[in-house]
């Protein structure tokens, strides 16, 4: 195994329209054969990021590195990425073949080798046989990988895809989603795609970057930044998230109390909290983590191994039932007027039988289970 | 049975199958047509009169092509129609183009002036033209064929362009810039994508166009009559002194022969654009 080599830099990278600043001083590398997404809600300058990689903006201020150059200021016709654009942007006029020889073509590859090429990368979207249709008589998906094949038969450093998924019905989405994954790993390309949407981003990506007002917000694996988010934003961008606001009443290197007008017990952490400086903080807490037990007459509360009894235990009464087949939300009212979101799995066929409306519960969760941001 | 018995009344948006609407539909199309029927009818008449009918000739016909005048000012129309045409079609869309892409302090301007053509009364249209080729720039009178058409070519040119840019200024309005962006980020340069891209989405604008300046220069009478010469004569000109002699079946046979070319040349014309779709999607860029 070599050490992973950096293949894109943003240097402090910032993108300025007027006064509005769309992209601000983000720094970030992205190495070889990364599945990357750039992740963020619409106006957050992800596609901004995008553009400006692609060639089709300037920075306003930093630098763009592929390979070690400084490409900033280089036409995007002479980058070594491509793209898969959002609406695909299939020639029309041109069939399936001559639409993926393009870029060949301009390049002045001759024709066998040309001709040889298409094949291959028609193949490799599995359009084989489809080299003299026109765009006009495919479908959406398969105009999308016309679209892919195009960009792929130049072998680019890195391709770039903006919201690949967006414009396809919900199942050829989640089929899409495993068949890019594919690709990209028969390929070996690096891809770059831009999302609004998580899951497609947690689905596909190894790693993310989640990105607000034009600022980089973190950068982790999927996982971690679903599990270990840095801030409330990325905590509440990605998944569903319970929210509680307090402060810190007890920090010790080994565990931590937070006490939030929320939530009407405290709640324990087996952690101390760095970098906290008697200001507010806050307890992301997902709703899968949180489990429900009966509470009331013949019910004893429930005692969970690794929890101190009595710290993350919560009474409540469900006031809202969202059955989704697979899982059930609870809206849990507590003491103090907050309400808590707490998800269930349905494992067995009987199990969403097992609360109901207006039943008092126990609130319960592990004290390593929350994740608590200081911004 | 249910469905047969539904299907027999007429739903809300059947309206041929209701006989007043199928009436209105036939007055319609005998309004727009008769007059054009009637019209080739007589080009077969034998009697000299457009009134009775006498028998089936095709002397008019002949006596048409062997008019000599007649017979060069049909040439003159032709020849100017298809040079207007083209300079016309090179003109408006490097116009339609320029306000498309570009940004500049004159646009507004430009873009009001390039509509004046079309709202200004032809008949200042010609005046203008009259006094122009008179008082600043006399075109001689004595070149040869044709470029003693000049004068006509550059009237006709002057008034057509105009349209030739507003429809294909509105076909470009329905250009995907994603096009041109993935042709530049597939390495082409500005030129490749004029031509790969952006030209064969004009396509049909370029054909809407040429159609238009061509019909437009065909027939025009107004500013032809002001700015043509004893021996610049086009047909409608000549057609319409020899109606003010006498209406002969000669000028029908020689409408007929205009009328028939037009048609053809516009089912050639929309022939090789691909198909009826094109001229549709033309149609919507208007």
């Amino acid at each position: 195994m070599t050490a992973p080599k950096t293949i894109i830099r943003f240097e402090n990278v910032s993108k300025r329209y007027g006064k509005v600043l769309a992209v601000d001083d983000v720094s970030l590398s992205i190495e070889e054969g990364e599945f990357f997404a750039l992740l963020g809600p619409s106006g957050c300058g992800k596609t901004t990021l995008l553009r400006m990689l692609a060639g089709f903006e300037t920075p306003s201020e930093g630098r763009i590195l592929i390979d070690g150059e400084d490409v900033s200021r280089t036409p995007p016709n002479k980058r070594p990425v491509n793209m898969v654009f959002q609406s695909y942007a299939v020639f029309p006029h041109m069939t399936v073949a001559d639409n993926v020889a393009y870029g060949l073509k301009v390049d002045g590859v001759a024709a066998a080798e040309r001709a040889r090429r298409v094949e291959e990368a028609l193949a490799l979207v599995k359009l084989e046989g489809y080299g003299a249709r026109k765009p006009d008589q495919l479908s959406g998906g398969q105009r999308q990988r016309v679209a892919l094949a195009r960009a792929l038969v130049k072998r680019p450093r890195v391709l770039l895809l903006d919201e690949p998924l967006s414009a396809l019905d919900a199942k050829l989405r989640e089929a899409m989603r495993s068949e890019l994954a594919q690709l990209q790993e028969k390929v070996g390309i690096t891809f770059l795609f831009v999302t609004h949407d998580q899951d497609e981003a947690l689905a596909m990506a190894t790693r993310c970057a989640v990105m607000n007002r034009g600022l980089l917000q973190q950068v982790a694996t999927p996982s971690d930044l679903y599990e270990f988010p840095n801030s409330r934003f990325v905590a509440d961008f990605i998944g569903s998230v319970n929210m509680f606001e307090g402060r810190l009443d007890v920090d010790e290197p080994d565990h931590a109390v937070v006490v939030s007008p929320d939530l009407p017990t405290r709640i324990f952490l087996d952690h101390g909290v760095t970098g906290a400086h008697g200001g507010a903080v806050w307890v992301a807490l997902r709703p899968e983590k949180i489990e429900l037990h009966k509470r009331g007459d013949g019910w004893p509360p429930p005692v969970l191994e690794d929890t101190p009894s009595g710290c993350n235990l919560a009474p409540g009464v469900i006031r809202q039932i969202a059955y989704l087949g697979s899982e059930s939300i609870y809206e849990v009212a507590v003491e103090g007027g907050g309400t808590v979101k707490a998800l269930r799995s349905n494992l067995t066929r009987r199990d969403q039988e097992d609360f109901t409306w207006d039943e008092p519960v126990w609130l319960a969760w592990h004290a390593w289970s929350p994740a608590v941001l200081l911004s | 049975m249910a469905g047969a018995a539904l299907r027999e009344r007429p739903g809300p948006l059947d309206y041929l199958s209701r006989w007043p609407i199928r009436a209105w539909l036939w007055a319609v199309v005998i309004y727009l047509y008769a007059p054009l029927v009637t019209l080739m009818a007589f080009s077969f008449n034998v009697s000299k009169r457009n009134i009775v009918w006498r028998g089936f000739t095709l002397d008019w016909y002949k006596a048409a092509f062997e008019d000599s005048d007649l017979i060069t000012a049909f040439g003159n129309s032709l020849t100017i129609a298809l040079v207007s045409t083209l300079v016309s079609v090179a003109l408006g869309a490097l116009t339609a183009l320029l306000l498309w892409r570009f940004r500049f302090p004159a646009k507004p301007a430009l873009e009001g002036a390039l509509s004046l053509p079309i709202v200004v009364p032809e008949i200042c249209m010609g005046v203008a033209m009259l006094v122009f080729f008179t008082e600043i720039l006399p075109w001689p009178t004595d070149l040869i064929w044709p470029l003693n058409l000049g004068a006509i070519i550059i009237s006709h040119i002057s008034f057509s362009f105009s349209f030739v840019a507003i429809v294909i200024r509105g076909r470009l309005a329905s250009f995907n810039r994603e096009f041109e962006e993935a042709a530049k980020d597939l390495g082409a340069g500005e030129w490749r994508i004029f031509w790969d891209v952006i030209v064969p989405h004009m396509r049909p604008g370029l054909l809407a166009g040429a159609l238009l300046a061509f019909t437009l220069s065909l027939d025009d009478f107004v500013i032809t009559f002001f700015t043509s010469g004893p021996d610049t004569t086009t047909f409608p000109v000549k057609v319409y002194s020899m109606v003010r002699f006498s209406v002969t079946p000669e000028v029908n046979a020689a409408s007929t022969i205009l009328i028939v070319l037009t048609v053809a040349l516009t089912a050639v014309a929309l022939r090789v654009s691909g198909n009826a779709v094109v001229a549709i999607e033309a149609g919507e860029g208007l």
